[in-house]
């Protein structure tokens, strides 16, 4: 099996490994088990959403004349910073363990396994994000035809955040704790997502299509899904030279 | 070793290689090659510079000098070739502590084309960790972490080691084993490159480079 000319024959370039979409499968597989058994930080950011929006009435008034008006913008900015909190973690473990650095020397393109690990890390928290956001609209009294607007909007909503939030978590990832640092970098480029992501539900509310704010949100994500994945990989790349 | 290298047999050649961590130079001027059958220890004082070579080598941290060929082209050309043959194992065991051993083990595997259970097994038992493969990984010692790294060894295709402190927290019998697999492998016709203070000068085929610490330069 391990005779020379096998040796020379990988050396020359000939040998014969896995293609990349196999590795990639391999990937979203570790990826998953590995997510799925840190409860804690999955249960943080949707801990966190819930308990910005229940405490917001108590800090303001429980009636609906103020509480309605503003349920869209108090949903969205907490779902936006639990995603945000979500992120910080993605990386950094990876980073001091050395399985980042395994990644790149593996041979394989780096892009699509990050875009694995964001796309797992969305499924476990942004995800739930979604189904958890029209109970805390009731609370708010957001109106019943808004309901569905807010989990549509929160779907891509969130896919963006999470794509364009990864870029920030893998430029900071060897910087300690970066948290200030990454909100920093990222939130000029939430902002557009944010205030589609409100316009939508504004819309909804007072009985306009929301389609518009909806199409551009979904723009939004599959340019973050087709630009991110590159910025990814080489934020990475800027990590690990500079361990 | 410091000769100019036979550039047709060589895989990796390094040519007036210099390298700075925080605006301090660490060495310049470093040239040597790595062939088939070859085992390569590098030594030096703390501080020297030996892990940013080996990250050098590794292409995890650029190079401020010089210039690396793999068989005879340009490395940079051609990392996706060179990974392909090479296996880098740092400071760090690159395992998960949430994941068990033997999912630990199967991702490296799987970067291989090797999805065979039974062997991946094999190599666990092979390095002591018979009755750990379903131990999340955050239950086993330093030296078991780092053996689970080191069944890689035992499963890899790749010719081209690269090991950065491969002995750090092993006892007595594993390093024994791991230097019976770097002679097995080299007399096989691959190629091991090494930073160990061990003294392995009874291996056969060592050949070592001393990194000493560059005097300052005036500016």
């Amino acid at each position: 099996m391990k005779s020379p000319a096998r040796f020379e024959a990988v050396v020359q370039g000939q040998g014969n490994p896995p293609g990349d979409f196999a590795v990639f499968k391999a990937a979203l597989l570790r990826e998953w088990r590995l997510q799925v058994r840190r409860r804690g930080d999955l249960l943080n950011p949707l801990v966190f959403f819930a308990l910005v929006v229940v405490l917001f009435p108590l800090g303001i008034s429980p009636t609906q004349e103020i509480l309605a008006p503003v349920a869209p913008g108090v949903l969205w900015v907490a779902a936006l910073l639990a995603t945000l909190m979500s992120l910080d973690a993605l990386f950094r473990p990876d980073l001091l363990d050395g399985s980042l650095e395994q990644t790149l020397v593996s041979g394989y393109p780096v892009a699509p396994l990050a875009l694995a690990k964001v796309g797992v890390h969305w499924l476990l928290s942004g995800l739930p994000l979604v189904f958890l956001s029209p109970f805390l609209g009731v609370m708010l009294y957001l109106p019943w035809q808004a309901q569905g607007v807010l989990m549509l909007s929160l779907l891509l909503g969130s896919l963006a955040l999470s794509l364009i939030g990864s870029i920030g978590a893998a430029l900071t990832a060897g910087v300690g704790k970066s948290g200030v640092l990454m909100t920093l970098l990222v939130l000029p480029l939430y902002i557009p997502i944010l205030i589609f992501g409100t316009g939508a539900m504004q819309a909804a509310i007072v009985g306009n299509p929301p389609g518009a704010h909806l199409a551009l949100l979904g723009a939004l994500v599959l340019l973050a899904l087709s630009l991110s994945p590159w910025a990814i990989a080489a934020g990475l790349k800027i990590a690990v030279s500079g361990e | 070793m410091f000769e100019p290298p036979s550039a047709a047999s060589a895989w990796l050649q390094v040519e007036q290689l210099a390298c700075e961590r925080d605006e301090r130079r660490l060495f310049s001027d470093l040239s040597f090659s790595v062939s088939a059958g070859d085992m390569l220890q590098i030594e030096g004082p703390n501080g020297v510079g030996k892990t940013s070579l080996m990250r050098v080598l590794a292409g995890l941290l650029p190079a401020v000098e010089g210039r690396l060929l793999w068989q005879g082209e340009p490395l940079e050309d051609q990392w996706s070739e060179f990974y392909q043959a090479t296996l880098f194992l740092g400071h760090l065991a690159g395992i998960k502590p949430e994941l068990t051993t033997l999912e630990n083990l199967s991702w490296y595997a799987a970067q291989e084309g090797e999805t065979d259970e039974a062997l991946l097994e094999q190599a666990l038992a092979q390095v002591g960790l018979q009755g750990y493969e379903d131990q999340p990984a955050h239950q086993l010692s330093a030296g078991q972490k780092r053996r689970v790294a080191l069944a890689r060894l035992l499963i890899t295709h790749k010719p081209f080691w690269l090991l950065d402190e491969p002995f750090t927290a092993l006892d007595k019998a594993a390093v024994a084993a791991l230097e019976q697999r770097m002679v097995a492998h080299t007399r096989a016709g691959g190629a091991v490159v090494l930073i160990s203070h061990h003294a392995l000068e009874g291996l056969p085929g060592l050949k070592k480079l001393v990194l000493q610490a560059s005097v300052e330069e005036g500016r």
